[in-house]
């Protein structure tokens, strides 16, 4: 068990960290970025491509740079501590991640590529009004004519989705949940976008007898595919979260000092600044949850056992930072001009986009009596 | 940036586990699971086996019966000593007087206290609190006045725990009542505690224990040999101990068995004709302490890698104040599984009542210590937000 980062992880996070900076570093740049469509900066997106982020963890054969998920619980990590809105966990761990483990060989070399190169952006269309976190389509559906693939039915809300160059789109064949590619630009495909309370994007799709080519050769259900990517999506969220919350703590311990009431600085009241020290306490357990979850990907562990349990102690954390840190600044805090609040309405996105605390400590009370006891040492 | 354990470790950990489950006396061990009070006879016992086969004090250094270990092994060490119900060695034996012997005190006091001290032949007891002086412990009034070659030592301590079995006590002194700083006024004196003028009376406490004690000292004579390290630096040594004790006082496999017994005890207990454990709101709570434990868990982990050169990391507060409030979660939850019969706390021999559920409540109400000594939370919420956040 090693927690430590090597040298080569150092520098790529001091890499990401400047690129970021220098975009993000005045919070006033991602109100303006995140006032327009598509609610990020598409030249920012382009310098991530060039450094190689967005194919970090695609084998270097389908044009990505074969790293593992380490590194990109980094590059995750520093873009929560800008609150950069570039869709990098949505668009390469969940959408592409989810070509990479199902598309056939050409297809792996044809979206993967262009992602990694910045000049294609995958979206995964899944979540339908009135369905929860599941990993099977509840609604939609896939009809085969003679060899010919066509798409019914509505997907909303999809992240990105109206921006999107490529959409992965869950639908019922039977019973079977299956995978299919569409064209942003297809036919019988309408698309409204919209922006969400955290300044990035989100759209109603409605397909309406949409062409689309199925994602992998295979005809099984691909559900447990789809579980297993958003697993992993769940972890990179939770180390987005992270940043995030860092910057949140800190930008609140900073704030104690320097703001002035009765004749006195804030950090002279022991009720807020123990207010703060129980903040630092849900961030360094958040942290140690989610780095472990991480290193279960790396070793190929239960991926979905440890995203739940990454995400039960990030959703405490991040509601629990969030909320404190606009209270412990006062009424400063929620407005738009000031950057703390905005760091809570992502942290409020990050934990529902994927399933909140209580939906996975749900799934983990379903078999707390099938071991004895949870092992961190393996 | 590594999951799994080393093959050397993952033996480690095996050889650890066989040794603890095989080489104490399982109604020793019984006796730690069921909640017992141990005899001393049994503490000794628990720990001579350990220093027997160099198991006690391996945080020590190497010439005093330390193991050179790596942080992990440590913490694997400790860890399955507590899952399997080992008596931990006498915390304030190994943790605490032991290693600030071995670092401050002199060649004379090592050779005469240090092996006797890893092997319990030497009981010792903390000296530490007064009635005045808790959480504030620099404001103690003990005083040692230097008189020839002694020191004659007056006052009271008190929550001097397991003083009752004490040979030895370490005991925190102000002999410069005059020092600008009242710290620079405070050293550290070893005596007997049979030594003429000390005088010990028992506190019963909420559960029905005699666990601590008050201490009083009437013109105590203290050879001047007896002084650790320099005249006026006890609170440097002082320090030094408490953040010793910090370590290892989460105590997460402990709290870790008692979620085990929690489920086995569960699955007895019936509502509505369906087991307890079973029942949705039950398991919700046990998966979230279980998580909640994990992340404590992996934190200590973190914080044993990181402690540079014996101290330790400032995030060692968050396993106090963590480590203290699953502790007392885990007690409260045997309360709750005991139910109605967790009121049947002395019953007589022939109760149905089990064991367990008997001592459940004097248990959960013994635990509201944890989060009291060592360094209140309160206290360590003061160092996380002084010494991490700067405020």
């Amino acid at each position: 068990m090693e927690f430590s980062y090597d040298d080569e992880q150092n520098g790529l996070r001091e890499a990401v960290s400047a690129l970021l900076s220098r975009a993000y570093g005045d919070s006033e740049q991602r109100r303006r970025v995140v006032g327009t469509d598509p609610g990020f900066d598409e030249k920012t997106w382009g310098q991530l491509a060039e450094m190689g982020l967005l194919g970090l963890p695609f084998a270097e054969a389908d044009g990505g740079m074969g790293a593992g998920p380490v590194e990109v619980s980094i590059v995750a990590e520093e873009i929560g501590r800008v609150l950069a809105p570039e869709p990098f966990v949505e668009a390469v761990v969940l959408a592409g991640g989810l070509v990479a483990d199902l598309g056939t060989d050409a297809q792996r070399a044809e979206v993967l590529g262009a992602l990694a190169e910045g000049t294609l952006l995958p979206a995964f269309a899944h979540t339908e009004v009135g369905s929860r976190w599941q990993a099977s389509a509840q609604s939609v559906t896939a009809t085969e004519d003679g060899g010919a693939w066509r798409l019914s039915g509505v997907k909303e809300p999809v992240p990105n989705g109206a921006r999107a160059d490529l959409l992965v789109v869950s639908a019922l064949v039977g019973d079977a949940t299956r995978l299919f590619l569409v064209p942003g630009d297809a036919e019988g495909l309408t698309r409204t976008g919209h922006r969400n309370h955290d300044g990035t994007r989100s759209a109603k799709l409605t397909f309406a007898g949409t062409p689309a080519q199925p994602l992998g050769a295979g005809t099984g259900d691909q559900a447990p595919a789809i579980e297993k990517a958003q697993a992993r999506a769940r972890i990179a969220y939770g180390h987005e979260a992270l940043g995030a919350m860092e910057t949140a703590l800190t930008t609140t311990a900073e704030y104690l000092k320097a703001r002035k009431q009765f004749g006195v600085s804030l950090n002279k009241f022991q009720s807020l600044t123990f207010r703060a020290a129980d903040m630092y306490v849900s961030l360094e357990l958040a942290r140690s949850t989610v780095m472990w979850a991480t290193l279960v990907v790396d070793a190929d562990g239960d991926v979905v056992a440890a995203a739940d349990r990454a995400r039960l102690q990030a959703s405490r954390a991040s509601r629990h930072i969030g909320k404190e840190a606009i209270q412990l600044h006062g009424g400063i805090a929620v407005t738009a001009e000031y950057k703390v609040g905005h760091y809570t309405s992502r942290l409020t996105a990050i934990d529902h986009l994927l399933g909140d605390g209580d939906w996975a400590l749900a799934r983990l009370a379903g078999s707390v009596t099938e071991h004895q006891t949870v092992d961190a040492l393996q | 940036m590594r999951l799994h354990l080393s093959p050397e470790d993952r033996a480690f950990r095996d050889e650890m586990r066989t040794f603890f489950s095989t080489a104490v006396p399982q109604s020793i061990r019984d006796a730690v699971a069921a909640h017992r009070e141990l005899t001393k006879e049994q503490f000794i016992e628990a720990q001579r086996a350990l220093n027997a086969a160099g198991l006690a004090v391996p945080h020590w250094p190497v010439e005093w019966g330390g193991r050179d270990w790596t942080p992990l092994q440590r913490h694997i060490w400790r860890e399955e000593m507590q899952l399997a119900g080992v008596p931990e060695p006498l915390a304030f034996n190994t943790s605490m007087i032991g290693p600030v012997i071995a670092t401050f005190g002199s060649q004379e006091q090592k050779e005469r206290f240090l092996p006797a001290t890893a092997n319990l032949d030497i009981w010792w007891c903390q000296g530490f609190s007064e009635p005045d002086a808790g959480s504030d412990l620099a404001s103690l009034r003990t005083t040692a006045v230097r008189d020839g070659d002694d020191w004659v030592v007056n006052g009271q301590k008190t929550w001097t725990t397991l003083g009752q079995h004490a040979d030895w006590i370490f005991c925190l002194v102000r002999t410069d009542p005059t020092a600008e700083k009242r710290q620079r006024g405070i050293s550290l004196l070893l005596f007997p505690m049979d030594a003429p003028g000390v005088t010990l009376r028992p506190i019963e406490l909420l559960d029905g224990g005699f666990e601590v004690n008050e201490v009083f000292f009437e013109d105590v004579r203290v050879p001047a040999e007896n002084l650790v390290g320099e005249e006026n630096h006890g609170w440097d040594y002082a320090k030094f101990l408490l953040g010793n004790e910090r370590v290892g006082i989460a105590r997460i496999g402990s709290t870790k068995r008692m979620l085990i017994e929690a489920k086995e005890h569960a699955r007895g207990i019936t509502v509505n004709g369906a087991p307890l454990s079973e029942d949705p709101y039950m398991t919700a709570r046990i998966a979230e302490l279980e998580n909640e434990l994990l992340a404590l868990e992996l934190t200590a982990l973190r914080v044993v890698a990181n402690s540079a050169g014996g101290r330790p990391h400032p995030a060692s507060s968050v396993l106090k104040l963590r480590g203290s409030e699953l502790q007392q979660a885990a007690t409260e939850l045997l309360v709750d599984i005991a139910g109605p019969m967790s009121v049947a706390s002395f019953a007589d021999e022939d109760s149905d009542v089990p064991e367990w559920a008997q001592v459940a409540t004097p248990s959960y109400l013994n635990y509201r210590k944890v989060s009291i000594y060592g360094g209140s939370n309160e206290v360590q919420r003061t160092i996380i937000a002084g010494s991490i956040l700067g405020l």
